[in-house]
């Protein structure tokens, strides 16, 4: 138990910093960046909660795929890849205040309704219980996002493509 | 291992995508702080399901495979609209995309 504390610990301190980085560094390729240290802390709190398949769909899908087409996007719109004052607009001050008031809120709530509640042991070794509920209980939903996926695919195409 | 610290954890990285969502003037950057909201209801959905016992943490797990598709879907088609207003205004400034503002 100890250990997990601790490695959570450690997980919550660097993806705090990261998440504060991408939303105030001033250059953008860095914001990408400091973005794949919050997904790859998710992922290892997905570890810590012995949920590792999807650990490894994270680090699959958001590191090698999304943090690509974010740095495509980057480049492709020809952002300035060095420092730059233009990244953000002038509601810093009430959009800070609005991020503080959301989370004295949520903390609030949550320590409200969730207190003091322990998490029991994890049970390891769900990758196959995954699959089962995915492909019985779940089907429809999950053919329902393959087509969602494949609209988003064809629409992203029809929308970018030069005619 | 507590639930709060693990719900506690995901409302600071809510809050901060929000702060991101609302300060920043790069359409780029709009869409990241986007994917921090989504990894924060992510790692909600996983906790929540580890506290309800095991049946619930692999439904957890499933419903959030489903916020991963969606977000997977969710940047490509917001990357393909970002590129659209670079070809047409050759800049992704936000605060000047406001042709349907009244």
């Amino acid at each position: 138990m100890l250990a997990q504390n601790i490695t959570f610990g450690i997980l919550a301190v660097v993806m705090g910093f990261s998440a504060i980085r991408v939303v105030t560094t001033k250059n953008v390729v860095h914001a990408a960046l400091y973005l794949v240290l919050v997904l790859a802390g998710v992922a290892g709190i997905f570890i810590l909660l012995a949920a590792e398949f999807l650990a490894i769909v994270q680090i699959l899908v958001y590191i090698g795929a999304i943090v690509v087409l974010f740095l495509f996007g980057i480049m492709l719109t020809r952002a300035p890849i060095g420092r730059s004052n233009e990244l953000d607009n002038s509601q810093r001050g009430i959009s800070a205040v609005v991020g503080l008031f959301l989370f004295g809120v949520l903390a609030t709530i949550l320590f409200d309704g969730f207190g003091d509640d322990k998490l029991e042991g994890t049970q390891v070794g769900r990758t196959g219980d995954v699959g089962l509920s995915i492909f019985q209980t779940y089907v429809i939903p999950f053919e329902v996002i393959s087509i969602l996926l494949l609209a988003a695919l064809v629409g992203a195409v029809v929308i970018a493509r030069r005619d | 291992m507590y639930l709060m610290q693990f719900l506690l954890l995901a409302a600071f990285l809510f809050c901060v995508g929000v702060y991101g969502i609302l300060a920043r003037r790069n359409a780029v950057l709009v869409l990241m702080s986007v994917e921090l909201l989504l990894n924060s209801v992510n790692i909600n959905l996983i906790a929540l399901g580890v506290y309800r016992g095991f049946e619930q943490a692999v439904i957890g797990q499933v419903f959030a495979l489903f916020v991963i598709a969606v977000a997977a879907a969710e940047v490509g088609i917001g990357l393909a609209i970002v590129l659209l207003i670079y070809r047409n205004r050759a800049n992704i400034d936000l605060s000047q995309v406001d042709l349907m503002k009244g």
